[in-house]
C-alpha cells in the first residue's frame, strides 16, 4: 500500500459498477491504494441489468470504426481477464465463449442481415453466412420461418452479476475499500482531490475517477460545463428460466448441454438478442428508449421483447418468467466511451460505455490503471478522450469561456 | 488572416469570431435555420459571438432559410412559391424524422447536412425534459421540433398523445399518425379522420400521415388539416412511391400543401415526389439507417431541390417515338420543302 492513512488514498473512485470495480482492481494491482464510493450497492446500477454480451461483431456498425477497434481489443483481453480474476478472487465471473447466431426471419430481415454481413467482411470480422437449414441445425429451437443467419463463433458473454461479485472479492483481497451507501457530495481539486462524502466523511485522494455511468452527466459536484456528455438510455430486459431443470445445481454437473436448451448460444434477431446462461436462465433484451432517468418496466416494453423472443424461439413460451428489469446505459454522442483526463486536474473519467460496458471493462481498466501510474495505455485512448465532444455538446461553455478570455487578453 | 469558409479561402480580420464568418457567408441577420461547424464541430448559436477563429480553420455555414448563402441547392429549393406550412414560411422543403439514427453525433451531422428546418420527434420515445438527448440537440441546431403521435393505434390514443405533446413541446403543431397494424404501419383511415377532426377543433395545426388515397386526402382537407401527408410506401420500407398516379391526383386536387411521408428509400424517390407536385418530403429511415447518414442527407437535400426545380421548369411530354432535338429542316445543303 502506498499509504496507511485510512482517509488518504491514491485513487478515489465514484461508482462501484463493473467499470469502477474493474478500474479499482487493476489500480490495486499496480500498488495504488483505492477507495470506491458507491451510492447504493456495488453493481446495483446498469451492471445489475446488463446481459453482459461480449459481442464485437454484433455491435459493429457503420461510421463507428474506432468503436469496432476498441471492442475487438477488449474482446481479445477477456479470456485472460476472466481467468486472472477468477484466480485472484475465487469467484467465477461467468465468462462463456458461447458464440452468437444472428438470424433473419423473413425476406426484409435477410436483406438487412446481408448488409450487416458485408460490413463484417469489410472489417475482417469473424462472420459466416448460413442458410436456413444450417441455422436450424445449430439451433433446432429456431422458428421455422428462419430464412438465413450469420454465425459469429467467437462472441461471448459474461454474467455481470457474477463479474461484480468477482471484482468485489478481488478488490477486497487486494486491500481495496468499497464504501457502499456513500457518494461524493463535494470535491475540491487542489494538487489531488479532497472529497466530502454524503456520510460527511472527508477523504483525500491523488486522483478521483468518475465512473458513475449514466449519472455522470449530472454530476452535482462538477460545473455543468465540466460534466461528461453522458445521457441515460433506458433498456428493458426480461429473464426467463428453463422449467424442466430449474435449479442451478442441476446444471452444474451436466455442463451446458446444448441440445437440451431452448438455445445454446446467443441468438440475435432484427430487434432483440437472446442470451443463455449456463444455469438455464435466458435473457431477452433490450429496448432502447430516450426517456431520461426513468427505470419503469412497461407493459409495452415487455410485450415487445416477449413477442420478438417468441417469434424467434417459440419454445420460450414454456419458460418461467423470473425477472423484468429496466436499466440505464450511459450513452455518449458517438456511442464510444469516455476514458481519460477530466475537466479538472486530478479528475479522471471512465464512463459512457453505452451498450458495451461489460465488454470494454478490461480495456478500460487497463487504460485507466496505466494512466494512473503515468504509463502509456495499452491502446490508443485519444479517440476516447472525454473532451472530444466539447465543441458540439450543448450546455458546454468551455469554448465560449476560452473565446472570452482570448478577447480580453 | 485566412480561413476556409464554405470550402473557399477567405480573408477575415485577426480575431474574427464565428459570428463574423456567418456574416461573411451572407447569412447574417437570419434568426434561425443556420448552423455553423468549425473544423467539423458544431458551434452552438450562443457561442458565435465569443468563439474566435484561428488561421487556417475551416468554417462551414449551412443555411436552410430562403435567400441565404449563394448555394445553388438552396436557391433551387427556394425557387418559385415559398413553402408555406401552418401559416409559416420555410426555406427547406425537406422534413427529417429523428428515429433510427445509430448515434446522436450521426444525427447531428445528418440534420445539418440535410438543411432541414423541421424535424419530427416521437413523444412516446423521447422525454422532452431529458438532458443531453434528441431535443437538446434539435434546440441547439435551431430546428423546429414537430411532435408526432407514432405508436398510436386509436383516435383516442392519438388525441391524448397530441395533447401531451402540446404541453411538453409547447407547440400546437402535431404530426398525426394513427396506425392500423404493426406489420404494415399503414394509417387507419377511419380513426385518422376522427382524430384529425377532434384535434382541429381543439386548435391544433394538424399534419396527418395518410394513405395515398385522394378521397381520404380530401376528407382530411375538409376536416381542417394544415397539410396532407400521403405515404409513398410503408414506413421504413424504402420502397419508394408505389402509386405515383395517386400521389399526382392528390397533388392536383389539394388546396393544401402535400408532403410525401414515408417510403423514400433513396434520392430519386424524393426527387420523384417533388416532380409529382408534392410541396415537401418527410423522410427518416432512408437517411438514419444509411451507411453514411450525412452523405445521404446531402443527397436528399439535392434531390428535393432538383425535383422541385424540375416541376417548376415544366417537363416535356412523354412520346412514344423519338424526336430529334435538332430540327431536320433548315440544315445546310438541305432542300427545303416548298412553302405553300
Amino acid at each position: 500500500m502506498a499509504t496507511q492513512d485510512e482517509d488518504r488514498f491514491d485513487v478515489l473512485i465514484a461508482g462501484g459498477g463493473v467499470i469502477g470495480l474493474a478500474c479499482a482492481w487493476r489500480a490495486l494491482q499496480r500498488g495504488l491504494s483505492v477507495c470506491v464510493l458507491e451510492r447504493d450497492r456495488a453493481g446495483s446500477g446498469a451492471s445489475d441489468v446488463a446481459a453482459g454480451m461480449l459481442a464485437p461483431v454484433g455491435e459493429a456498425s457503420w461510421g463507428e470504426e474506432g468503436l469496432i477497434g476498441l471492442n475487438l481489443a477488449a474482446h481479445r483481453l477477456w479470456p485472460e481477464f476472466a481467468a486472472e480474476l477468477e484466480a485472484e478472487s475465487g469467484v467465477d465471473p461467468g465468462f462463456w465463449q458461447v458464440g452468437a447466431l444472428h438470424v433473419a426471419l423473413d425476406r426484409d430481415e435477410t436483406e438487412e442481415l446481408q448488409r450487416r454481413h458485408r460490413l463484417h467482411r469489410e472489417h475482417g470480422l469473424d462472420s459466416e453466412w448460413l442458410d436456413a437449414a444450417a441455422c436450424r441445425e445449430l439451433e433446432p429451437g429456431l422458428a421455422p420461418s428462419v430464412a438465413a443467419g450469420v454465425l459469429a463463433p467467437h462472441e461471448a458473454v459474461a454474467d455481470p452479476r457474477s463479474l461484480c461479485a468477482a471484482l468485489l472479492a478481488a478488490v477486497a483481497e487486494r486491500g481495496g475499500v468499497v464504501d457502499e451507501g456513500s457518494e461524493v457530495a463535494s470535491a475540491e481539486f487542489d494538487r489531488g482531490v479532497t472529497v466530502r462524502t454524503s456520510g460527511e466523511r472527508e477523504l483525500r485522494g491523488g486522483t478521483l475517477l468518475l465512473a458513475t455511468g449514466s449519472d455522470a452527466g449530472r454530476t452535482p459536484w462538477l460545473e455543468p460545463a465540466e460534466r461528461p456528455p453522458v445521457r441515460p438510455v433506458k433498456g428493458e430486459i426480461v429473464t426467463l428460466r428453463e422449467r424442466r431443470r430449474a435449479r442451478p445445481e442441476d446444471f452444474a454437473g451436466a455442463g451446458p448441454d446444448r441440445r437440451e436448451r431452448v438455445c445454446s448460444r446467443i441468438v440475435v434477431g432484427d430487434r432483440l438478442y437472446i442470451v443463455p446462461r449456463p444455469d438455464g436462465r435466458l435473457l431477452i433484451g433490450a429496448t432502447v428508449e430516450e426517456l431520461g432517468f426513468d427505470t419503469t418496466v412497461t407493459a409495452g416494453g415487455v410485450h415487445e421483447l416477449l413477442r420478438e423472443g417468441y417469434r424467434t424461439l417459440p419454445d420460450i413460451a414454456e419458460m418461467e418468467l423470473v425477472e423484468v428489469r429496466a436499466g440505464l446505459r450511459p450513452g455518449t454522442p458517438d456511442n464510444s466511451p469516455l476514458i481519460g483526463q477530466g475537466a479538472r486536474e486530478g479528475l479522471m473519467i471512465a464512463t459512457g460505455h453505452y451498450r458495451n460496458g461489460v465488454l470494454q471493462a478490461p480495456a478500460t481498466a487497463a487504460a485507466v490503471a496505466a494512466l494512473l501510474v503515468g504509463e502509456e495505455p495499452p491502446f490508443e485512448t485519444e479517440p476516447f478522450r472525454p473532451d472530444r465532444h466539447r465543441a458540439s455538446m450543448g450546455g458546454d461553455s468551455s469554448r465560449a469561456a476560452a473565446g472570452a478570455r482570448g478577447g480580453t487578453r | 488572416m485566412r480561413i476556409e469558409l464554405n470550402g473557399a479561402e477567405t480573408e477575415v480580420p485577426e480575431r474574427a469570431t464565428v459570428a463574423a464568418a456567418v456574416e461573411a457567408a451572407g447569412a447574417g441577420g437570419a434568426e434561425r435555420g443556420i448552423a455553423v461547424a468549425l473544423d467539423g464541430e458544431v458551434v452552438p448559436r450562443g457561442e458565435w459571438e465569443v468563439t474566435e477563429l484561428a488561421e487556417g480553420q475551416s468554417v462551414e455555414v449551412v443555411v436552410a432559410i430562403q435567400g441565404g448563402a449563394d448555394d445553388p441547392v438552396d436557391a433551387g429549393a427556394a425557387a418559385g412559391e415559398p413553402f408555406e406550412l401552418g401559416g409559416r414560411r420555410w426555406g427547406s422543403r425537406l422534413i427529417v424524422g429523428t428515429g433510427g439514427f445509430r448515434s446522436l453525433a450521426q444525427m447531428e451531422r445528418a440534420l445539418i447536412a440535410s438543411g432541414t428546418e423541421i424535424v419530427t420527434v416521437a413523444l412516446r420515445r423521447v422525454d422532452p425534459g431529458a438532458e443531453g438527448s434528441v431535443l437538446e440537440l434539435i434546440d441547439r441546431l435551431g430546428l423546429f421540433a414537430l411532435p408526432n403521435t407514432a405508436g398510436c393505434y386509436t383516435a383516442r390514443d392519438a388525441v391524448r398523445t397530441a395533447r401531451l405533446a402540446r404541453e411538453a413541446f409547447e407547440t400546437e403543431w402535431v404530426k398525426l399518425e394513427v396506425i392500423g397494424d404493426d406489420r404494415t404501419l399503414m394509417p387507419d383511415a377511419v380513426e385518422l379522420v376522427g382524430a384529425a377532426e377532434t384535434l382541429v377543433g381543439e386548435g391544433f395545426t394538424v399534419l396527418p400521415y395518410t394513405n395515398d388515397d385522394p378521397i381520404l386526402a380530401r376528407r382530411l382537407e375538409d376536416a381542417g388539416c394544415a397539410a396532407v401527408m400521403p405515404l409513398g410506401s410503408p414506413i421504413g420500407s424504402g420502397m419508394g412511391i408505389r402509386n405515383p398516379y395517386n400521389i399526382q391526383i392528390i397533388t392536383e386536387r389539394a388546396q393544401l400543401p402535400v408532403i410525401l411521408d414515408a417510403g423514400v428509400g433513396t434520392a430519386s424517390d424524393a426527387a420523384l415526389a417533388m416532380e409529382l407536385g408534392c410541396d415537401a418530403v418527410l423522410l427518416a429511415s432512408s437517411v438514419s439507417r444509411a451507411e453514411d447518414p450525412a452523405g445521404m442527407a446531402v443527397a436528399m437535400r439535392h434531390a428535393v431541390a432538383a425535383g422541385h426545380a424540375a416541376r417548376l421548369a415544366g417537363r416535356i411530354p412523354r412520346r412514344l417515338h423519338a424526336e430529334a432535338s435538332t430540327p431536320m429542316v433548315g440544315r445546310p445543303g438541305e432542300v427545303r420543302p416548298p412553302s405553300s
